[in-house]
């Protein structure tokens, strides 16, 4: 049994903030393009779900024997992300769930796993989310070049569409870029030069020097190389010392999406998917305490899965940050005005008892009437029949618009206005919920919108995520 | 079967506080000043009260919260709460109290302090029902009213800009009455230019869509008409009475159920069906005389005077709104004037019998929404008009003798709807 890669998916937030508008805010550095952030609602772990949703398209969610979540920006410190990844995703119970973290190189150790945990028949297929939204320190080279984004692959033992054809890592105690366990807010680091002269170009050249070594490969053979990089120059200057042309390195997207840490080589790696052909070879490498790289190639059902969102649609469909101040909101990162207003308050107790409707998204429809609804009732809404119901997932369904509203003043909102919407589902049920991801002058009843898992509200010292809705991204 | 309830409880005697940012008054003040001119109204002392229903959605919770302040001696004291429409609910079942012959008289209370909180707006309360993080969505009021708004001028056809120009002209209405009540919250006139060109609160619904966040009390004295004579003989010949009475709580899942469309409200309609059976009305546009509606934002007027059957579903802006047929008659030519009507459209007078004045008081709009107090606010209106009491006389109507208050709780979708018709009894008229 030899695992492969049965699907890709990736994802990028809606929200774009430009290099010129940093320039505004703080003067100097790298001025051009621009970097994706994450909305207000979003994190790691919920953009990890819209990858691993790009990715199971197509997919039984139930086939999934396990799934590995690497990050650096986990949403806890103690507490999985896996887990809650898994239940929005609605896997089964048993399959397996663990975080990968505190590397960057954190992403090709849950493949590796991965690959271990199908070749060693623990399962049939795992699925390796990679997602990250850090938090840069303002006006660093560190702002101006990181960007938020997720990518999943899902290994497998059959469907296989690329191939694992060979890979060579090591293991290694540089230290680049570090946060103490306590009091560091922001990511530490240490000259630039020798981080990586000695750092990333050492280590990412040797790994990837012995991969094509043992595997008897000339640089020449490789269709496209997809491996991480910190910044444009050094990513240009590896490509560079590993001997390979322009044409066959894939655009690292720093001026459209920026170094998204974690999931980046896999990012990269699934815009090199998007447009391989069958029998391209493909190298993919990784970097962070040490290196990894994966040589890759496409089969023969490559073109099933090439109607992801991926990378291409989603770095086509955006909207621009208005200033540096959204996103100095989005990230929370000043002392706000204090205002009387009590905060609001959750209940462990309550998702604990509704995991199934507000993380899994089930609804149900009722044996006598045949009406589906949500949220689950004991008695049906319409016609009060008890505790007869089907379960329907509901988040896989599209909506459209019935009325909507935007409120200006909704205090617990960082993104005003907050628009409110009624939606009704294809198959039935009607949703009432909040819009995000929006164009507020592009709102209009009629249109089509779907679910996307975010961040509800910060309250009660934990986080609050369930399903909004959105107007249907690509 | 039920006896019949039409004119066996009586009005004896009503308070109402100013409404306002009442920054001197704390919510005890409010109870006191509110009861002290209904029991003075009333020619009735405090000791003489056998049972008090306290209404508060917020400001105090079990009986207490109004035997402390009044230094009640033991007697039963019910706390009643249905949200903005406890007012309604507490009158309610102080009526039924007397219909039963449990007691002979009584006080129903109605209060709310809403302007300790040091921010604008109402209390957010728990962010969810149960502790919910998704189910309420982060909704305010102005904001589920919203979409009631969008959907109303979606399907009949009036579009943002015509929609917000029908619903402006009731808050132009409200505030011209406002301005003319020395109680009132809000007392400024305003134009329709204005009221366009506000600050958007929650859209389509601009600033002067939404009523004023108030202070203020209401209080009622009842007894069963029969013994007026005995506890009130100086108002043996202008006590009201009690026609018709309707309570009706949605089950609450508009905003879930495809069947629901956001441009009516289920529960007046129910609450309204309730209210006419007993007071036998069949056509209410033309025998009620006025009527106090629950206009937390203009577009509710809208709503509720459709679902109460004042005109067809739809038909409000062209048989209602535009002709000016709810404006009091003396500010009707004034009012219209403020919106953009033409010389006209003033000139052609709606049928006297189409005539129903709605909210001459001001409304919640203008006069102001104290939520456990605004009920017994919409009948003490009915009341002083009847009697020929208003305040400021140039807001008194002639020949009053049938007022509807309309009260609701929740927002579209899930409602709880309180209705009181109150007029004069059978015997006067």
């Amino acid at each position: 049994m030899t695992a492969g890669i049965v699907s890709y998916g990736a994802y990028v937030p809606i929200y774009r903030l430009s290099r010129q508008e940093m320039a505004k805010m703080w003067g100097g550095g790298y001025r051009k393009g621009e970097k994706a952030v994450a909305n207000s609602d979003e994190d790691s772990l919920t953009m990890g779900v819209a990858a691993a949703r790009d990715c199971l398209k197509g997919f039984d969610s139930k086939t999934v024997d396990g799934l590995y979540f690497a990050s650096v920006s986990a949403p806890y410190r103690e507490k999985q992300s896996a887990s809650i990844i898994a239940a929005a995703l609605d896997l089964r119970p048993d399959a397996f769930t663990a975080d990968f973290c505190n590397s960057l190189g954190s992403g090709a150790n849950a493949l590796k796993a991965a690959q271990d945990a199908v070749n060693g028949g623990r399962a049939r297929r795992v699925l390796v989310v990679a997602s990250d939204c850090r938090l840069p320190p303002p006006n660093s080279n560190f702002e101006r070049m990181l960007g938020d984004g997720a990518a999943a692959l899902l290994i497998g033992s059959d469907d296989i569409a690329v191939t694992i054809e060979g890979q060579y890592g090591i293991s290694s105690d540089f230290l680049d870029i570090w946060k103490k366990d306590r009091n560091d807010t922001y990511m530490r680091s240490w000259e630039d030069r020798f981080i990586l002269d000695k750092g990333y170009l050492d280590h990412v050249k040797r790994v990837v020097d012995t991969l094509l070594k043992n595997q008897s490969l000339s640089p020449k053979e490789i269709a496209k190389a997809a491996y991480y990089g910190p910044d444009p120059r050094s990513h240009g200057s590896l490509g560079r010392k590993l001997g390979l042309g322009p044409d066959q390195i894939q655009a690292p997207m720093f001026d459209e999406l920026g170094n998204t840490g974690t999931p980046f080589f896999m990012m990269i790696l699934v815009a090199a998917l998007e447009s391989a052909a069958p029998g391209n070879l493909i190298l993919a490498a990784s970097y962070g305490d040490g290196s990894d790289a994966f040589l890759l190639r496409a089969g023969d059902s490559i073109s099933n899965i090439q109607d992801r969102r991926g990378m291409k649609h989603h770095l086509e469909s955006k909207m621009a940050l208005s200033g540096y101040g959204k996103y100095l909101r989005y990230r929370d990162l000043m002392e706000w005005e204090k205002t009387p207003m009590p905060p609001a308050e959750s209940s462990v107790n309550v998702y604990y008892r509704e995991e199934k409707a507000l993380i899994r998204g089930y609804g149900h429809r009722c044996r006598s009437c045949g009406k589906v609804q949500f949220p689950p009732q004991r008695l049906c809404m319409w016609c009060q029949d008890k505790d007869q119901f089907d379960d329907v997932r509901i988040v896989d369904k599209k909506g459209k618009l019935f009325t909507y509203s935007m409120d200006e003043r909704a205090v617990f909102a960082l993104d005003l206005p907050n628009i409110l919407v009624i939606a009704d589902l294809e198959g039935g049920g009607r949703i009432y919920n909040q819009a995000t991801d929006r164009d507020p002058d592009k709102i209009e009843v009629g249109m089509e919108l779907e679910f996307t898992f975010r961040k509800f509200h910060e309250a009660s010292g934990f986080h609050n995520y369930s399903w909004k809705l959105q107007p249907v991204r690509c | 079967m039920t006896e019949p309830f039409k004119d066996k409880v009586a009005i004896i005697g009503m308070g109402c506080t100013p409404f306002g940012e009442l920054w001197d008054k704390d919510v005890d003040d409010l109870m006191v000043d509110a009861t002290t001119e209904a029991l003075e109204d009333a020619g009735v002392a405090l000791k003489d009260i056998e049972a008090v229903w306290a209404g508060t959605a917020n400001s105090g919770v079990n009986g207490s919260a109004a035997s402390a302040p009044l230094q009640l001696q033991y007697v039963p004291v019910t706390r009643v709460e249905n949200a903005c429409a406890t007012g309604i609910e507490t009158i309610r079942n102080a009526a039924h109290a007397l219909a039963a012959g449990v007691y002979d008289i009584v006080l129903a209370l109605g209060f709310e302090k809403l302007k300790d909180l040091g921010f604008a707006g109402l209390h957010p309360g728990k962010l969810s029902d149960k502790f919910h993080p998704i189910y309420p969505a982060g909704g305010t009021g102005p904001g589920r009213y919203a979409l009631a708004a969008t959907r109303y001028f979606e399907r009949y056809g009036l579009g943002p800009v015509g929609g917000r120009r029908t619903i402006g002209r009731l808050s132009v209405k409200s505030h011209y009455s406002g301005a003319r009540n020395p109680k009132a919250h809000l007392k400024r006139e305003i134009t329709l230019e204005q009221v366009l060109k506000a600050p958007m609160i929650a859209w389509p619904l601009g600033l002067y869509d939404c009523c004023g966040v108030t202070d203020g009390a209401s209080a009622a004295i009842l007894c069963r008409a029969e013994d007026v004579k005995k506890y009130a003989p100086h108002h043996r010949d202008d006590y009201i009475t009690i026609k018709g009475m309707g309570v009706a709580a949605g089950p609450g899942w508009g905003k879930n159920k495809e069947e629901y469309d956001f441009t009516h409200w289920t529960e007046t309609v129910w609450a309204a069906k309730q209210a006419y059976e007993m007071a036998g009305i069949t056509n209410p546009r033309k025998e009620l005389d006025i009527a106090e509606i629950h206009d937390c934002f203009s577009i509710a007027e809208l709503i509720a005077m459709e679902s109460l059957g004042f005109c067809e579903r739809g038909r409000a802006k062209q048989e209602l709104i535009d002709i000016g047929a709810t404006i009091a008659p003396q500010f009707r030519e004034a009012v219209m004037k403020k919106w953009d009507a033409t010389e006209e459209e003033i000139k052609q007078l709606p049928d006297p019998e189409d005539v129903l004045v709605v909210n001459n008081s001001g409304g919640l709009k203008s006069f102001g929404h104290p939520v456990g107090g605004s009920g017994g606010r919409e009948v003490y209106e009915i009341y002083k008009q009847i009697q020929r009491k208003v305040e400021e006389p140039s807001r008194q109507l002639d020949n009053v003798k049938l007022g509807l208050a309309h009260n609701q709780g929740g927002h579209p979708g899930r409602f709880v709807c309180g209705i009181i018709i109150a007029g004069v009894p059978e015997e006067r008229l």
